[in-house]
C-alpha cells in the first residue's frame, strides 16, 4: 500500500503549497505591490480596509467572487473554462521543486526531483498554451492579438531563461534544486559561496555568474509578463489583453497564476544564484523568505521605474541580445570549469 | 500493483485524447487534445525510469511543438471551419489500412520472445546521456545540431512575407 | 501482474495506428502533421521501453529517442512554415484542393 500513502502525501503537499501561495503570493503579493507602487509614486496605497489596508486583498477577492460569470456567446465554452485552470495548475506545479529550507532535520521541499530545473522550465512553457487558448476562446480580436503577443514574448524568453539556468547547473553539476543549494554552502559568512560570486576555487566565474543572474532576472520578468515587458496586458492599449473577456473567479485564477509564477521565479533566482537558504545567523527558512521578498520588491520597483518596451524592441532584446549573451556565458562557464 | 494502476491511467490519458486528435472536426479541440496525449507519454517515460527524456518531452513537445501547431491553426483560421468536411473520401480504406497495420504490429510485437535483461539504468540519467552523446554518439549529435540550424534558417526563409 | 515490455509495446502500436489513421483520412495539412507527431511519439515509447527491458546500461534507446524528438521539432517547424506559405498564396490548406503547380 506504499503507493497509496504516496498519493495521500502528494495531495496534502499540494494543499499546503496552494494555501501558502494563496496567502503569501496572492494576498501579500498584491497588497505589497499596491503599497510599494503607491510609495514610489508619492502617494499612500490602500489604507481603509483593516489596519493599514492589510485586508484589502481579501476585500478584492470577495468582490471578484461575487461577480457575474459571463461566457461570451460565440466562445468555445470548454476551452474558455479550461484556459485559466491550466495556467494556475502549471504555475502551481512549478512550486514542487522549490526548497524552503532545513526544518525538522530535513529539507522542506515537496519533491526533490533529480531533473528539477528541467521540470520547472517545462512548466513555465505550459503556461504559454493556457494564454494562447485563453486569447483564442474569447472570440474577441483584441484578446486574440493579446494572446499572440504574449505567447510570442514568452516563447522568445524561454531560451535565455534556459541558457541562464545552465550556468549554475554547470557550476553545481546537478539539475536538482536541493543539490544546487547544497553546493553553495559554507564560505565567508555564509555568503561567500553563492553562485553569483562564482565558485570558491574558481573566482573567475564571478563574471558569468553575475551576468547569468542578470539574464535570468530579465527573462523571468518577461516570462511573467511584468513591466517593462507587459505589452500583452498593456492597460492603455489592448484593454486587458488576453484576459479582457474573463470576469470574476476566472480572472482571479489568471491573476493567481501570474503571481504564483512571479514568486516562483523569485524563489528560483534565490535558489540558483543567491544561495537558497544559506546566510549568516538566522535560520534557513527565514533567509529564504527574506531573499524571495527582496527579489519580489525588486520586481515591483522595476515595474514603476522603467517604461514599457514595444513588441519589436522586446523581441529584438531577446533574440539579438540575450540569446547570444546566454550562449557566450555557457561557453565561458564551460571553458572556465575545465 | 501501484505501477500497474499508474500504467493503465497513463495509457488511457495517452490514447483517448489521441482518438480525439484524429477524429475531431474542430481543429482547435484536436490540437488541444495533443497536449494530454504528450503528457501521458511523459508519464510513461517516467515509469520507464527515463526522466531526462521525460523532461525534454514536456519542454519540446508539449511546450513548443503544441504551441507551434496551435499558432498555425489560429493563423490559418482552421478552427472556424467546423462546418467544412474535415475528412476525405478515404475514410473506409484508411481505417482498414490503419487497423490492419495495428493488428499486424500487435501480433508481431507481442509474440516475439524478446531477450529480456533485468538490469538497472544508470543512477544519474542526465550525466549518462550526456556522456553517451559526447563519446559513442557524437556523429549523430553533430549532425542533428546541423539539421536544427538548417531547419531554423529554412523555416524563417519559407515563412517570410514576400516584400 | 507486473508491467512488462508487452504493455508498452501494445500502447505504442495502438498510438501508431491512430496516428496513421489521422494521416490517411484528414484533409487539413496541420491535422496531418498532428498525426505524424503521434506516430513519432509511438516510436519514442518503443525505443525507451526496449532500452529499459532489453538493453539497460548503454543508453542507446534514450539517445535515439532524444534525436527523434529534436528532428520532430525541426520537421514540425519547416512543415508549418510551408503550410503558412501555401495558405498565403492559395487561401486554402486542404490537401485535396492543392493540386495545381502554379496559381
Amino acid at each position: 500500500m506504499n503507493w497509496f500513502l504516496e498519493i495521500i502525501k502528494a495531495v496534502l503537499a499540494a494543499l499546503a503549497v496552494f494555501t501558502f501561495l494563496a496567502v503569501v503570493g496572492a494576498m501579500l503579493g498584491v497588497y505589497l505591490e499596491r503599497k510599494i507602487s503607491g510609495w514610489i509614486q508619492s502617494r499612500l496605497g490602500p489604507k481603509h480596509v483593516g489596519p493599514q489596508g492589510l485586508l484589502q486583498t481579501i476585500a478584492d477577492t470577495v468582490k471578484l467572487l461575487q461577480k457575474e460569470n459571463i461566457v461570451p456567446s460565440n466562445a468555445d465554452a470548454i476551452t474558455f473554462n479550461v484556459a485559466p485552470l491550466m495556467a494556475v495548475v502549471a504555475a502551481l506545479l512549478a512550486w514542487i521543486i522549490i526548497p524552503f529550507g532545513p526544518a525538522f532535520g530535513r529539507v522542506l521541499v515537496v519533491r526533490d526531483i533529480n531533473i528539477g530545473l528541467l521540470f520547472f522550465i517545462g512548466m513555465a512553457s505550459l503556461i504559454v498554451i493556457a494564454i494562447l487558448l485563453g486569447g483564442w476562446s474569447s472570440n474577441n480580436k483584441y484578446a486574440l492579438l493579446g494572446g499572440f503577443r504574449s505567447a510570442s514574448q514568452m516563447i522568445s524568453y524561454e531560451i535565455p531563461l534556459a541558457l541562464a539556468v545552465l550556468v549554475p547547473v554547470m557550476m553545481a553539476g546537478t539539475l536538482s534544486t536541493v543539490g544546487i543549494v547544497e553546493a553553495q554552502r559554507g564560505g565567508w559568512w555564509g555568503i561567500g559561496n553563492w553562485f553569483i560570486f562564482g565558485l570558491p576555487g574558481n573566482r573567475g566565474l564571478i563574471v558569468p555568474g553575475f551576468l547569468a543572474f542578470v539574464v535570468f532576472l530579465t527573462a523571468a520578468t518577461a516570462e511573467v509578463n511584468r513591466v517593462p515587458f507587459d505589452l500583452p496586458e498593456a492597460d492603455s492599449e489592448l484593454v486587458a489583453g488576453y484576459f479582457s473577456e474573463y470576469t470574476g473567479m476566472r480572472f482571479a485564477l489568471f491573476q493567481l497564476g501570474e503571481y504564483a509564477e512571479a514568486f516562483a521565479m523569485a524563489a528560483l533566482t534565490s535558489v540558483l544564484f543567491l544561495g537558497g537558504w544559506h546566510g549568516p545567523g538566522l535560520p534557513g527558512i527565514v533567509w529564504f523568505f527574506i531573499k524571495m521578498f527582496a527579489l519580489v520588491f525588486f520586481l515591483i520597483w522595476v515595474r514603476w521605474t522603467y517604461p514599457r518596451l514595444r513588441l519589436d524592441q522586446l523581441l529584438n532584446l531577446s533574440w539579438k541580445g540575450l540569446v547570444p549573451l546566454g550562449f557566450v556565458l555557457v561557453l565561458v562557464t564551460g571553458w572556465l570549469l575545465v | 500493483m501501484g505501477e500497474l494502476a499508474a500504467f493503465i491511467i497513463l495509457a488511457i490519458v495517452t490514447l483517448l485524447p489521441a482518438v480525439v486528435v484524429v477524429t475531431s472536426r474542430n481543429l482547435v479541440r484536436a490540437a488541444m487534445s495533443l497536449i494530454p496525449s504528450f503528457l501521458g507519454v511523459t508519464g510513461l517515460f517516467v515509469l520507464l525510469q527515463a526522466e531526462f527524456v521525460a523532461g525534454i518531452q514536456i519542454l519540446i513537445y508539449a511546450g513548443a511543438i503544441a504551441v507551434l501547431i496551435l499558432f498555425v491553426i489560429m493563423l490559418t483560421q482552421g478552427g472556424t471551419g467546423t462546418a467544412l468536411r474535415q475528412v476525405n473520401e478515404q475514410q473506409l480504406v484508411g481505417g482498414l489500412v490503419a487497423g490492419a497495420l495495428t493488428i499486424a504490429l500487435l501480433g508481431l510485437l507481442l509474440r516475439t520472445p524478446w531477450p529480456l535483461v533485468g538490469g538497472t539504468l544508470p543512477r544519474s540519467n542526465v550525466a549518462a546521456v550526456g556522456g553517451a552523446f559526447l563519446t559513442n554518439f557524437i556523429l549523430a549529435f553533430e549532425i542533428s545540431s546541423l539539421v536544427l540550424l538548417v531547419s531554423l534558417v529554412g523555416a524563417l526563409v519559407i515563412a517570410r512575407r514576400e516584400q | 501482474m507486473q508491467v512488462g515490455l508487452n504493455h508498452y509495446l501494445a500502447v505504442s502500436a495502438l498510438l501508431f495506428g491512430l496516428g496513421l489513421y489521422g494521416i490517411l483520412t484528414r484533409r487539413n495539412a496541420v491535422a496531418i502533421l498532428m498525426g505524424i507527431e503521434l506516430m513519432l511519439n509511438a516510436a519514442n515509447i518503443n525505443l525507451v521501453a526496449f532500452n529499459r527491458y532489453v538493453a539497460p546500461g548503454a543508453l542507446a534507446g534514450h539517445v535515439f529517442a532524444l534525436i527523434i524528438i529534436t528532428l520532430a521539432a525541426c520537421e514540425a517547424a519547416v512543415g508549418l512554415a510551408l503550410v503558412l506559405a501555401v495558405y498565403r498564396n492559395l487561401e486554402t490548406i486542404h490537401v485535396d484542393e492543392i493540386n495545381v503547380m502554379k496559381w
